[in-house]
Parts: structure tokens; sequence; C-alpha cells
């Protein structure tokens, strides 16, 4: 599978750039993707990855820079040109259409499908496809009942149908259990051994060690190295190239002489037989917890493939929504009982904090200023509630302090939140949440999207929350985080807690198991 | 009186009460799959109707008319498909404000015609055959208006076109995801634009079915909401053509039933009540909904702009 | 932006903005009043007037004589009540359409007062009005509590209960409230004299019901800028997401605001039967169609409460000038309500100019031209916010 020297590129890159107000995207990007080839594009999030392949797609048109498509000047004005030369993109959002079939999803995307019944006459080619690639498929099911891996395959299926010679892969294995990993590699092992060629972008080292047969890899936009599994792929390496420095210790390697102590501490947030229903299958609960205390200056990590439960793990703790069954106690009492259930207002006089997942969306409100995001959630208490009134002087002084002890780059504590970078809306979030020194704290894919400076500083801000006696629940796809950063690991499949462990003697393999197990 | 006759009468009556509404719906129910709700079927159906009658009575021919009617409604759901899907403006407003400019546009071309009988009217016919079957053929096939037997073929083209062709699941796939759509390299806009047109002519032929057939005259109270009726007639069928024909029957029926019963009640309380029954089947819909976690196309309502999610 | 169908390289992107400046906002609503005043004036030489010379009556009419301003400003009373509450419920994303309805049963409610209860003389009055409020929140809390509860589309149920209102009204005139001497025309019997609001004058300028808008005016202002509750409907009108995780009750919230915008428009529908019919009327004629006309008033204002002042008074001139162009200039009656449906149409479609401008491509941008929206082109994930992060951060 090796390209030979001589052979002609597929695809070619040269001097692609592209910016956006403020930012440099793409800093003159080379890239040459040879036939029977997979071409890993390695960076970390915020590197440019996205953008690269959606220049590729034709989903972005670069400011400066030319392409060649075997030989071929390639110019993209719109993703069907790229499908019509043979260009392929599994996103790693999937573009499907939720409420229809399989098969109607796939007509979709085929622009010579016929007018009438266009789905009938693709149902040969796909059990062609099926049979030839490995990947089963009910035509008839709908694409919302389908588990993530399954709805990758649709997209994967969809592009090989379409004539895809060169399938870009963005992230593939960010909603896969381990075993779909394998078989996902499988694939496009075959793919690549009938000569057609895989861009494999990825920021996970062991994924790329397997598979790639030539690494690139992008920081800031820019191309710092290349490498070719030729000549050996040696992860210590790629991961200098990736950060631009060498992995120092992490945050890992704090002691785990904490663990007495945490023993010792009081337990700050118990589940005791929770249960969430899914809507329309009450014999099938989304999230049913029998069990799971977190003491105080404890983090437990929450491992698991993507929709096994977590989302509804997180509202129930934050209060977001109500449980169907069962209690929800921080230190010791059920928030709000006894009252009219207020939604997370009882959970935020109880002392929950959440860093929730969608940053710009649910963490802050775009239009309004930094200052009020940062009283957000406790705009109805002391110091910045005044009886019915808010005191937006008190507002302004804390918002200051806050800018200042979370190190927010912000013009004033007057712009929207919307017009700050990630990370300092994270640092706005964080400020917000963890300010009060709350008792629970909930965050959700933490780090997701930050780059390494923005990273080490949230999980520091996390630590030292747990220094400080918070109980920590830490919900991340990222297993890497979830080990270096928690005591305990519980792992989420179907909903339910089928395994937890202390993060000291949990290896990854053990892990991945677990999630696999019932996940499948 | 028998109850067979009973019941043939009532449905017969309620279809040809219902026409208009499934007209109305049925164009509403293609441009919401679309993901463009288009709150002005009332000023669609008013600007239908009152430019139906100015044509075909300075022609005299009502075909002519019902041309007119569905070409004026169209060009009202233009200036909204331009509004909502080119400018992107709120589409429940630019539809609401299409009402206001309709309702007050229709009662300004009109000032001509009111009160004036259209002398050549649309005549009644029966459907040769299918008037012959049982039960059936009185009920649906006799003595009703071209435009009613249209406008139950129209609910069938509408659902076999939606469902069973590669356009209508385009348009359908627009209104649930047009990112999906977008990245499949089809557009978006012309999509939509198709449908909101299709929905004005519709719109535009209910309101001709008013003037040029049912009352064959015009007058300001004309449409008098029948518009927003057919609005919640589309939600509470969900977005199916097949099942608009069904739930327009039903509220026909019931308003016909509701008829008869005036020589009890007085006549204001009578006319109230399809508006309050349209709030009941909304209820019920959302009721339903609740249970059966089924609703409104995805993307209704949210314009599209490419790189937003 | 750069529509599907014309998918060719564009000279110009449309770039979003932050905060529309003031300014910017009242050019486009001027431009787009302007605009429909060029149409009228189309109008007027369609029917054979003398554009300069109808203008000049009208603003003569309506605005110059002291008579005529009163009316203006007369009819600028129920705008600005039903206005003022719909802002507030549009604020918070309840799009309620049923004012004309809520104004209705306000009127209902001050005439039960006044014909059918036994109350002290200076007591008939608030109590009248007393009841108009809560008569039309009762009205506007039913769709409100459908849409909170059960999530039934609000739009539709609050216009079915405008028709509900108004056969209501219709069948109490005919029915029941009809006055004994009523032949032809129906009404009810007219209101007893401590049940008549006084006016300014010899004008119909009821000032009571002027007065308590206006204080309702400045105490929404108010309630907006200082109060938690204005926050909270802030958040919600903003993000429902982050509203929920703020811990607002949004059904709470929306119920609230809801109640509170019938309410006020059911002091509307007080004023009018108590100020100037001084009986309940035939539905059409008791409100003109203000219930309607308020959503403008409340657009025009774009979600700040003092200026539904300014954008009632335009509203209340377009009104009262439609009575002139009718009675003295002899055009259709119709007029008003064709400026307000393409105000209102114009209004919304200049609205994303406020949010946006085009701006120029530089000339490298065009040659490789695509159709992209600027900044926020990253479809999926690493959007511009993540590869901002690298450049903002990388240096600390």
């Amino acid at each position: 599978m090796k390209p030979e020297e001589h052979l002609q590129p597929r695809l070619s890159l040269r001097g692609i750039e592209k910016r956006y107000p403020g930012v440099r995207a793409l800093a003159g990007v080379d890239l040459d993707v040879f036939p029977g080839q997979v071409h890993a594009v390695l960076g970390e999030n915020g590197a440019g990855k996205t953008t690269l392949m959606h220049v590729v797609y034709g989903l972005v048109a670069p400011d400066e820079g030319s392409m060649t498509w075997e030989g071929e000047p390639l110019r993209l004005r719109s993703p069907r040109e790229a499908i019509a030369r043979g260009i392929g993109l599994v996103a790693q959002h999937f573009h499907l259409v939720e409420r229809h079939t399989v098969a109607e999803n796939l007509a979709l995307g085929f622009p010579d499908a016929p007018f009438w019944r266009p789905t009938r006459s693709l149902l040969p080619r796909l059990r062609a496809a099926a049979e030839r690639y490995g990947l089963a498929l009910d035509p008839r099911a709908q694409v919302r009942d389908l588990s993530p891996g399954e709805r990758q395959r649709v997209e994967i299926v969809k592009a090989l149908m379409q004539g895809a010679r060169l399938l870009v892969l963005d992230e593939p294995t960010s909603v896969l259990t381990p075993t779909e990993v394998d078989a996902l590699f499988a694939v496009l092992r075959r793919f690549v051994a009938e000569g057609s060629s895989v861009v494999f972008v990825s920021h996970k080292l062991a994924e790329v060690e397997v598979l790639a047969d030539a690494v690139t890899v992008l920081r800031r936009g820019a191309v710092v190295g290349r490498r070719s599994a030729a000549d050996g792929l040696d992860r210590r390496d790629l991961a200098r190239l990736m950060v631009g420095r060498d992995l120092a210790a992490t945050v890992a390697d704090r002691g785990r002489a904490r663990a007495a102590a945490i023993a010792a501490g009081p337990v700050r947030l118990r589940l005791t037989d929770v249960r969430v229903d899914a809507p329309g299958r009450a014999q099938r609960p989304a999230l049913h917890v029998a069990s799971l205390e977190v003491r105080g200056g404890e983090i437990v990590g929450i491992a698991g493939v993507a929709g096994n439960g977590q989302s509804e793990l997180v509202a129930v703790v934050a209060g977001l929504r109500a449980p169907s069954a069962g209690t929800v106690e921080v230190d010791g009492r059920e928030p709000g009982s006894g009252r009219r259930r207020r939604g997370a207002r009882n959970q935020v006089d109880a002392g929950v904090a959440l860093v929730p997942e969608d940053r710009t969306k649910v963490g802050v409100v775009g239009d309004l200023s930094v200052a009020r995001n940062l009283a957000l959630r406790h705009a109805h208490r002391r110091p910045f509630a005044r009886g019915m009134w808010i005191d937006w002087q008190a507002v302004a002084r804390h918002s200051q302090s806050a800018v200042e002890a979370y190190d927010i780059a912000t013009p004033s504590t007057g712009t929207p939140a919307r017009l700050l970078s990630g990370g300092n809306v994270q640092k706005v979030i964080l400020a917000r949440e963890l300010d009060r020194d709350p008792g629970v704290v909930v965050a959700v894919h933490p780090t997701y999207g930050l780059d390494v400076a923005a990273t080490s500083q949230t999980h520091e801000r996390l630590l030292a929350a747990a220094g400080r006696g918070a109980a920590v629940l830490l919900v991340s796809e990222d297993l890497d985080e979830v080990l270096s950063l928690s005591d305990r690991v519980a792992v989420l499949a179907g909903g339910r807690v089928v395994a937890t462990m202390a993060a000291a003697d949990a290896d990854p393999e053990a892990l991945g198991l677990a999630m696999a197990g019932v996940a499948a | 009186m028998d109850v067979d006759v009973l019941v043939v009468a009532t449905v017969a009556r309620a279809l040809a009460f219902a026409t208009p509404l499934l007209w109305a719906a049925l164009g509403e129910v293609i441009a919401e799959r679309s993901g463009v709700v288009n709150l002005g079927v009332e000023g669609m159906m008013a600007l239908g109707a009152v430019t139906g009658f100015a044509v075909a009575f300075t022609t005299g021919d009502v075909w002519w008319g019902l041309a007119a009617a569905g070409l004026a409604g169209m060009a009202g759901s233009a200036l909204h498909a331009f509004v909502a899907i080119t400018l992107r403006a709120d589409a429940y407003v630019s539809g609401l404000s299409l009402t206001m400019l309709g309702l007050g546009l229709s009662a300004l071309i009109g000032r001509a015609w009111v009160g004036r009988p259209l002398p050549d009217p649309m005549r009644t016919v029966d459907v040769p055959w299918l008037r012959d079957l049982p039960l059936l053929g009185p009920m649906l096939f006799q003595g009703q208006y071209v435009l009613t037997y249209a406008a139950l073929l129209a609910a069938v083209v509408a659902w076999a076109l939606l469902f069973h062709t590669r356009g209508g699941l385009v348009l359908r796939s627009v209104g649930e995801n047009p990112t999906a759509v977008d990245a499949a390299g089809l557009h978006v806009r012309p999509v939509r634009y198709a449908a909101v047109l299709i929905g004005g002519l519709l719109a535009g032929i209910g309101g001709g079915y008013l003037s040029l057939a049912y009352r064959p005259s015009w007058g300001e109270g004309m449409v008098n909401g029948l518009g927003w009726i057919a609005l919640a007639l589309a939600i509470f069928a969900m977005w199916h053509p097949l099942r608009v024909v069904l739930a327009g029957l039903l509220f026909g029926a019931c308003f016909t039933l509701a008829f008869r019963l005036q020589t009890v009640f007085p006549p204001e309380l009578l006319t109230m009540l399809p508006y309050a029954f349209t709030v009941l089947a909304l209820v019920f819909t959302a009721w339903r909904r609740g249970r059966h976690a089924f609703g409104a196309p995805e993307a209704l309502g949210r314009p599209y702009l490419r790189g937003e999610r | 932006m750069i529509s599907g169908l014309r998918r060719q390289r564009s000279l110009h992107r449309w770039e979003p903005r932050a905060e529309a400046p003031a300014w910017r906002v009242m050019l486009v609503t001027l431009a787009a009043v302007g605009v429909a005043a060029l149409v009228v004036t189309w109008v007027f030489v369609a029917y054979g007037v003398a554009p300069g010379e109808a203008w000049a009556t009208i603003v003569r009419r309506t605005l110059l004589e002291p008579r005529g301003l009163s009316e203006t400003v007369r009819k600028a009373i129920p705008l600005l009540l039903a206005g003022i509450g719909l802002l507030l419920a549009f604020r918070a994303r309840f799009w309620n359409i049923g004012a004309e309805g809520q104004i209705l049963a306000g009127a209902i409610g001050a005439t039960a007062i006044a014909l059918f209860t036994e109350l002290p003389g200076p007591l008939v009055v608030p109590a009248m009005f007393l009841a108009g409020m809560l008569a039309g929140a009762a009205w506007g809390a039913v769709p409100a509590l459908l849409k909170a509860r059960m999530g039934v589309n609000e739009i539709i149920t609050t216009l079915m209960f405008n028709y509900i209102a108004l056969y209501l009204v219709r069948w109490l005139i005919n029915g029941p409230w009809k006055a004994r001497s009523a032949t032809g025309f129906s009404y009810s019997e007219r209101f007893p004299a401590d049940a008549v609001l006084p006016t300014l004058g010899a004008t119909r300028l009821h000032w009571p019901t002027l007065a308590i808008a206006l204080v309702l005016v400045a105490v929404v202002a108010l309630l907006l800028a200082r109060s938690r509750f204005g926050f909270e409907v802030e958040v919600l009108g903003r993000s429902p997401e982050a509203a929920r995780y703020a811990g607002i009750d949004a059904g709470r919230v929306t119920l609230l605001l809801a109640a509170l915008a019938a309410g006020a428009a059911g002091l509307a529908g007080v004023g009018e039967v108590a100020g100037i019919h001084r009986r309940l009327v035939e539905p059409t004629q008791l409100s003109l169609g203000y219930g309607y006309a308020a959503i403008l008033v409340a657009l025009l204002a774009r979600g700040k409460a003092l200026a539904v002042v300014p954008a009632a008074l335009f509203l209340g001139f377009v009104f009262a000038a439609g009575d002139v162009m009718r009675v003295s200039l002899r055009l259709p009656s119709q007029l008003p309500d064709v400026v307000t449906g393409l105000v209102l149409l114009l209004v919304v479609a200049s609205e994303p100019l406020t949010r946006g401008r085009w701006v120029r491509r530089d000339p490298a941008e065009v040659a490789v031209a695509a159709p992209v929206a600027a900044p926020v082109a990253a479809t999926v994930d690493e959007p511009a916010a993540g590869a901002a992060d690298a450049s903002a951060e990388g240096g600390g």
C-alpha cells in the first residue's frame, strides 16, 4: 500500500491560504495524497484541519493557493463539484436527515436517482457496496434510530455509492466504540487496497500510528512536519510536532496521595435509583443509575460513547430535568425538595455548578455582555439582587474582579460574549460556576476545541475546585482526559453504569471493553 | 330523517365547506414541509378571491378568474418568499404582514365589486362513473364544484409527489435538515422558493373557490379566518396531504352539524364554533404529539445560512 | 445572502455585526415609512387627488388643528396600551396576535361593571378598569397556558380567540345585553354617567386612559431595565436554552408576560367603551383593528419600551389620516389598512439590514470566489471561534 515514488498524486494542494477576520486559519498548506494511501492529517483542535477538509470538499473557498486532482487543476465552487470529481466527505457531524430512512438519505445524495420512487433502484447498489466492504445496513431503518456508528456507515456508503475515489474522514472515531473503530479501519484498508485514497483527520496519535501510510502534521494552520510509515511512525515524535513541545509530565502525575483523604470526605453528591425515561420508549430508559456517590474532593470521570445516557445524567444532576424516578441528593438533601420544582435554580442554590457541553448556545447568552453573563445564574441572589431589582453596579464590580482573576481576554466587560474566542467563553463560564466554591461541579467536555494553554488552565481550575472540597463529575469523550484527571472512573453504556474503577488501575483496554460491552 | 341520508348530506355539505380549507392547507403543508412557515394564507386567499372575482366579472369567464386567483395568491407568496428566504427576515412577522397587506389590498381593490353577484358563476357537476358508487357516490362525487373534486385529486398528487419522487424527497429534506441538502451539493433556496410559490398558488385557488363558486360574490369579510383555520388544519393533519383531506372533512362535518342546531342556538354563537373547534383541534394535536413524539419539520421557520448549524 | 439561484462570484459579501447602532435602526425605520408615504402619494395620483394638497390637508387636520391633533392622540391611546403589552410578549418570543380579542374582552368586562353593578359613583371607573384588565388578561392567559403546558401554537390560538371574542360581543349586543331602544344597529344600553370617562375639553381625548398608558410604559421600561424579571425576559428572549440553564422558569415567565400583555390590551378596551362609545357597540366599530396595528407598534419600537410612545403616535396619525382621507378627500377607507400592512412588511424586510452590512470583497477573494458566508463559514467543529483561540491565546 506504499505509494510508488513515480505515481502521480491523486490530490495535490499548494499554498492553500484561508483567513477569517483576525485569524489565519490556513497558512500556505501543501498536501499530496497518493492512490492506495491512507494519509493522516494530524493536529490539535483548532489547528485548521476541518477548514482544510472543507476546502477539499468545496464548502470553503481558499483565499489563495491551488489544487490539482489527478493532474488536472481543481477549482471547486460547491460540494456537488467535489462529488462529481470523486471526492467524498464523512463529516464529524453527520449530514443526515434524522427522520428519513437510510435509503432516502442515500437517494438524496444521488443526482441520477430516478424521479419516481428514487429509493427503489438504489437497493441493489446498496447491497453490492455492503457486501464488498462489509458494511451491513438496513435501508428501511430510520436514521434517528441508528447508533452513531451506524450513521457513520450510512455516510461512508453514500460516498462510496457516489463513486468516491478519495474519502475524507473528519475525526471519524470520536463517536465509535473500540470494536467499531477496528471495523472502520478494516473497511478503509479494503478501500485503499483497491487503489483509492483516504484522508484521515485526527488528533489521536495511536490511531494514526496504526492506520496511516503518510502523516501531515498541522499546527495553527501551517504544516509543521511530514512523516511516512515507510520510515516508521513514532508516537512521541508526532506528539512533539503536534503540540510544539515535548509532552511534559501531565497533571495526571499529581500524586495519588489524595486518595486516602477522599475516602474520608463527606458524600456531597448521591444518586439513588435514578431513572430517566426516553420519550415513547418507557421500557428502555435513557438512564438508569442504581447508585452513584461522589465525595468532596473527589473527581469522578464518566466514560462512554456519546448517547449512552451522559446528557441525561448531566441534566438530572444539574436540575435541567427532573428524573422520572429516584433521588438526586446534594449534601444529603434533595435540592428544592418540599418546594415547587424550579428547575436548575434549586440546584444553583444548593451549590451545583455546571460547565455545559454547548459553550456558546447554553453556557452564555451571546448577545449579552460579559458582565451580564458572569451574573447569569446568580442574578436572583445577593449581591446582584436587591429584592425584585438588580444592582447593575454590583454586577459590573463583580465582572471586573472576575475578568482579572480568571484572566479573561475581552476588550471590556460590556463586550457581547459572542465576540469572545472559545477559550475565553469557557473562562467566563468557569469564573461564574467555580467562583462561589460550589459543592458539586459537573463539567461536560470541558476542554473540547480548546488549545493546549486553555486546556491545561481548565484542568487546573477543576483540580483546584476539587482541592477546595467540591465533588466533581467530569463527563468527557476524551479517555486520556478522564484518566488523567479522575480519581475514579464510571463507565456508562446503554444508560447504565456498567463498571466503576479507580483511575489509577484502569487500563484503557478494560475501559474500552466496558464501553462496548453493552453499547453494541 | 333517515340516518343514511343524514350522513350522506352531512359529508357532502362538509366537503363543499372544506374545499377552500383543503386547497389552502395543502399549499401550507407543501410550504412548511420545505421549512418555510407562511402565516400569510389569510391574505393570499383574500387576494385570490378578489382578483378571481374581478377577472371573472370582467371577462365573463370563471376559468380566467380562477387562473387569476391562483396567480394572485402566488404573487403574495413571492413577496413572503423574498422577505423570509432571501432577506432571511423573521418568517412569522413576514407572513403576518402579508396577511394584513393582503386583507387591506383586497378590500381596496374590491370596492367596485362589493354587493354585485357574479353573472355566470361556476356550476356544480357530477363525476362520471364514480357518481354511481353506492354511498360514496352521493357523498363525494355528486353535485359539487369541479374545484372540490380537484382538491381531492390535488391531495393525492401532493402525497405522491412528496413521498414517492426525488423532488419530494429533496423538498422534505430541505425542511428537515438543509445542511444535509447543501452538503449533498443541492441548492436549498430554490427548493424553498418553489414550495412557497406552490403554497401561494393553492391558497389563491382556495380563495377563488369562495368568490367564484361557493358564494359567487365579493365582500370584505369573505375569507373571515378561513386562512388561519387552514393553518391549523395543516398542523392538525401533521403535515400529511392525505390526512389533510380527512381532517378537512372532519372540520367540515363539525361545522355542518353545528349549523343544524340553528333552531336552538343564536346564530352568533354558531358562527363562533369553527374558531373554537380549531383551538380544540390544536390542543388535541399537541396532546397526541406529546404521546407520540412526532412533530413539525425540524427546520420549520428557520432561515438557512450556510455555516450555521 | 448569496442565493442558491446565483451561486456565482459576487462582489460583495454579507458581514454580520455585533449590535446595530441606534441611528442605523432609526434610518432604516424612517426609510420604510418613507416608502409607504410614496405609495400613498401614488394612490392620491391614481384617484385624481393633487398629492401636495392632499398631504397638506392631512397634516393640517391631524397634527396642526387642536381638534385633529386630539384625534391623533386619542387613537394612539389603545395602540399605546396594546403596543406596550405586545412589546413585552414579543421580547420573550410569545407571538400574541390576539390583542384585538383582548381589547374586546376588556370592553366586555367594563360593560358588565358599568351596566350591571351598583357601586358607589367614584368606584365605578376604577372597578371598570380592573375588570377590563382582568378580562383581557384571562382572555390572553388561555392561549399562553396552552403554549406553556402543551406547546400549542399561540399564533393561531390567539387569532382564533379574536374571532371568538368578536362573535361573543356580537351575541351580547344582539341578545342578552341588547338595548331596548336598539333598532337596526345593535348596541347595549348607554353607560350611566358615573361609568363614563372624562375627556379633555370638547375633544374625545379620554385622558385617564392616556395617563394609565403612559404610566404603564414607564413601569415596563423600568421593569425591563432594572428588575430581575426584566433580566429573565431578556435572557429568555435571546436564548431559551441558556434560560433553562440559568434556572429561569420559561413557562412562568411566558404566562406572566402574556397575562400582562393581554391585561394592557384589556385596559385599551375599557378606554374605548368608557371614553368614546359609552356603550358596548358592534366589535368592528369598537376596535378599528387597533389590536393588529399594535403588532406594528411593538415591532417599530424594536424592543425599546419608551419607543412605543412615538410608534403609537405614528400609527395614531395613520388612523386619523385615514379618517381625513375618507371624509375630506373621499378616498377609500381601506387605505390605512394597506399602509399598516405595507409598513409592517417593509419594517420586517429591512430588519436584517440592521443586523449587518454588505462589504466589498477584496479582489483576491473574488478571484477564487465561492458561495460562502463570511466569518461563520467553517460549517462544523473548529469554527472561527476555535481557530480564533489559537491566535488569541497562543501569544500568552
